[in-house]
């Protein structure tokens, strides 16, 4: 055990990163000399370099989580974010609540992708479908060039392994608000998604360094963008969700920068997604691809890092240190200016296609919808920075919120819903109208036949409007994979025997659509803010909200009221429909409140309450009495938000499951575009 | 190799993104010398006259506020805006205490530095009155702005707010500072005291 402890002590675990940085470094140069001087042994050391630069990169976080759990306040990190009372799942997920662990675990992420990568099995004469041997090199130096610059960062101006002297006797906890399981798991989510788009970043330089981007190319490429979508769109639901039910503003999204720095690769990364498409089956569009692989890397980078550099006002904001921010800029502007550079040079020169488009095709519309994507990031980029750089350039300060996101972002998505619709159903090449037109009318017809109630039960025209492109996308997802189930010869009529990707493309676009009625739904909450003793009845649409009692009780190391809430039907003398008990906790160490949102899901609405402050009141008798005010939200189709998102998720996560041999695999199809 | 137009389009991301890093630069130096900061709230009030706003009247056994009291006052006024209802201003009330005695104290046979001066915003008097019983009466003068019309004119953001007013006969009272937080000892001596020395 003695021995255990002193192998993983924290100095073990700083030089396991120095390690990890030079094994980074090597990764980086040394297969790129082997290619340059097509020496084979020298290039087959990048994969035996990543696997131990991520082993090394797993035990210094074994070796922090050692120092974690074991309370050793020596460590700064651990000093400034633990407490010994603190429960041991938060002693691990609190590491990477605070920048320098986030940091760790930026780079650890970047390793495991990077040994996904290596472990990957390559080409061989049994596989000639593998990913070839020099590219995978290639792609490993890349990544291991990034890797090495943000180790550097987090040894030099970051490191989560430095001392504290005098070593306190008890850290100084957590806050409070962190200490959630969804909070946990949410940055590990965010970053692989973050991370994980750069390894289409890597395929865009190494096609620009060879001067080449084809079909084969983007077939190779177009896994890793899957998985990264999926994992930042996982994220992202996350995300919205906790701010949703743990913060308890009653809000999903706040077109806060931190959100934005988020979304906004979603949106370059969504369009890369379908682009490369159009890469794999059309041979178009490579240039594009190449430039949203960058700038989808860029932003993520920029996402993740200019947060913390202090320049945008965020809640979500670490420590803010200038020094770290100069540091953070110069790597963005290696790898972003850098790579945009290259483009620049290299992306002219490279061999234009000979095919051209046709108005009336699926590459049509993806490139439509790429354009819509592309120009709904630059409004989100240009919400978020035209603050500070008002600021910057005519000493203005001033704040963009809710209202100009609004105006600028939905009539943007609504024709991006309307072409997702027709997309699915439009052939390659070109499309003929006689058959389409069959094959749009059965979804035509389920929205039209809804347009009514659409418009009675959503609050405003535009939401009805928008929920009706939601059912129009969702229904014509479905119809289309219906109707390609129809098309099967007779005896083969099975749903499997669909192509795996074809289903994915459906239950993604349903989970878009599905999204998007949540949000229409939630346009028409309904909120009341109440003051209110034990024995007070509100109604909210025609429900009845008492509040029956606030009791106060004592947590490990908090102090707490709870509210009892009891909703009925009609009026006050209906059916119980619910019991609700929001929670206000006082931490005194931390001298925080956090709320504890009391929320009933039902599938077509959340019940929702927050207790907003207790006040407490003594008689002359000296006997306590307590009122409340209390926050009562009726939220309809609220949950649908997080559902879309996940059956986004899910549709990228089918895409990627390995898919059964074809009976007759169509030899040279793709071979041919070597 | 001749330049064409897709050199150029292929170079506008480059420059664009240079012109994002050069922008994050400076940025980044004003952050440093505490030039730039981007949480600083809109405060288009700072040097400019006191505004015309509604007489406001206060609770009973105090003066009230109107316009015409800044064409009249003599020495600087911290105006504290506030309410009991918002939990800041209940954190702020030690301070304002503290602030309110000392400037009560004898000042050596001249005119206290600063007068306190208090805007009640969108409270019910009756509130406000325990509130002020608890922070110990600390205002000279106060309005009550029940409906919020005053704050609207002073170009309030939200409360706690404070600003600090100078006499200057001309126009009647200027704004010279509208700090947006709660007021503590340390914001007090940089933002309020170099302006009492500065004043003759």
């Amino acid at each position: 055990m003695i021995v255990l402890a002193t192998i993983l002590c924290p100095e073990s675990g700083h030089f396991a990163l120095a390690l990890a940085c030079a094994l980074a470094l090597m990764q980086g140069v040394l297969p790129l000399a082997g290619l340059r001087r097509a020496d084979s042994p020298l290039t087959a050391l990048a994969r035996p370099l990543a696997l131990s630069q991520c082993l090394a990169l797993l035990f210094s976080w074994a070796c922090l989580i050692t120092a974690s759990l074991g309370n050793d306040f020596s460590l700064k990190l651990i000093a400034e974010t633990s407490a010994i009372n603190k429960p041991w799942a938060y002693k691990i997920a609190g590491l990477w609540g605070n920048h320098e662990g986030s940091l760790l675990l930026w780079v650890t992420l970047l390793s495991l992708w990077c040994a996904g990568l290596a472990l990957l099995p390559g080409q061989s004469p049994t596989q000639p479908e593998g990913l070839p041997l020099r590219l995978r090199a290639r792609l490993l130096a890349l990544l291991g060039l990034v890797g090495a610059g943000f180790q550097l960062f987090c040894l030099t101006t970051s490191n989560p392994f430095l001392r504290l002297w005098p070593v306190p006797a008890d850290g100084m906890g957590m806050n409070p608000l962190l200490q959630d399981p969804g909070l946990a798991v949410h940055p590990p989510l965010l970053y692989s998604g973050y991370v994980g788009f750069a390894v289409p970043f890597a395929f865009a330089i190494s096609a620009l360094l060879e001067g080449k981007a084809d079909a084969l190319w983007a077939r190779h490429m177009r896994p890793w963008v899957i998985s990264a979508w999926a994992l930042l769109t996982l994220g992202i639901t996350l995300g919205s969700w906790w701010s949703y039910s743990v913060l308890g503003w009653g809000g999903y999204w706040f077109w806060d920068p931190v959100e934005n720095a988020a979304l906004i690769p979603w949106l370059t990364g969504t369009a890369l997604l379908h682009s490369v498409l159009v890469v794999e089956k059309r041979n178009l569009l490579h240039v594009w691809c190449l430039l949203l692989a960058i700038a989808t890397f860029a932003f993520s980078l920029s996402g993740t890092f200019l947060v913390r550099s202090g320049i945008l006002n965020s809640v979500h904001a670490f420590a803010n240190d200038p020094a770290r921010g100069l540091f953070i800029l110069g790597l963005l502007g290696l790898y972003g200016g850098g790579s945009l550079l290259l483009f620049a040079i290299r992306a002219p020169s490279l061999p234009t296609p000979q095919a051209g488009f046709s108005p009336l095709s699926r590459e049509s519309a993806l490139l439509l919808n790429n354009i819509l994507l592309c120009t709904l990031c630059a409004v989100v980029l240009t919400g978020t920075l035209y603050p500070p750089f008002m600021q910057l350039l005519f000493g203005r300060t001033l704040s963009v919120g809710k209202p100009f996101f609004d105006a600028t972002t939905i009539p943007l998505t609504l024709p991006l819903l309307a072409v997702m619709g027709v997309s699915m159903a439009l052939p390659w090449r070109q499309a003929r109208t006689d058959r389409l037109l069959p094959r749009l009318v059965p979804a035509l017809l389920i929205t039209a036949g809804t347009i009514l109630p659409a418009f009675w039960l959503f609050p405003t025209p535009l939401a009805a409007l928008a929920a009706l492109l939601a059912l129009w996308v969702i229904s014509a997802a479905l119809c289309d994979l219906f109707l390609r189930l129809r098309g099967l010869p007779a005896g083969d009529r099975q749903l499997h025997r669909l192509p795996r990707s074809l289903w994915a493309a459906s239950l993604a676009h349903v989970g878009v659509g599905v999204t998007i009625l949540g949000l229409c739904g939630m346009a028409g909450s309904q909120e009341r803010l109440i003051e209110a003793r034990p024995g007070t009845h509100a109604t909210l649409t025609g429900r009845d909200w008492e509040l029956t009692a606030l009791t106060p009780h004592h947590g490990p190391n908090y102090e707490a009221v709870e509210a009892h809430l009891t909703i009925r039907r009609h009026d006050a003398h209906g059916p119980v429909l619910a019991d609700l008990t929001p929670e206000i906790r006082l931490f005194p160490q931390q001298g925080q409140r956090t709320l504890h949102v009391a929320i009933l899901h039902r599938p077509l609405e959340d019940l929702y309450a927050a207790l907003g402050s207790v006040k407490e009141e003594r008689d002359p008798r000296g006997q306590s009495h307590y009122s409340a005010i209390l926050r009562l939200h009726e939220n309809p189709l609220a949950s649908w938000i997080w559902l879309g998102g996940i059956i986004m998720a899910l549709g990228g996560g089918l895409h990627l499951l390995p898919s059964r041999r074809r009976p007759k695999p169509v030899e040279g199809k793709v071979g041919s575009c070597h | 190799m001749p330049l064409t137009r897709r050199h150029l389009l292929a170079a506008l991301p480059v420059l664009g993104a240079a012109g994002l890093g050069l922008g994050f630069i400076r940025m980044l130096h004003g952050l440093d010398r505490g030039q730039f900061d981007p949480r600083a709230i809109n405060t288009p009030l700072t040097g400019q006259p006191v505004p015309d706003f509604p007489a406001l009247s206060s609770l009973p056994g105090q003066a009230g506020l109107t316009r015409e009291d800044f064409r009249t006052m003599t020495q600087p006024v911290l105006l504290s805006v506030w309410a009991s209802w918002c939990l800041p201003c209940v954190e702020e009330i030690p301070f304002i205490s503290q602030l309110a005695a000392s400037l009560a104290a004898p000042q050596e046979g001249r005119d206290a530095p600063l007068a306190l001066w208090g805007l009640c915003y969108r409270d019910q008097p009756a509130s406000a009155a325990r509130w002020l019983e608890r922070a110990g009466q600390p205002f000279t003068r106060l309005g009550l702005d029940q409906d919020g019309q005053a704050a609207i004119e002073w170009g309030v953001t939200g409360v706690p707010e404070a600003f600090l007013i100078m006499p200057d006969p001309q126009v009647g009272g200027r704004i010279v500072w509208h700090g947006t937080d709660a007021l503590t000892d340390a914001a007090y001596q940089t933002h309020v005291v170099p302006y009492l020395k500065a004043a003759p």
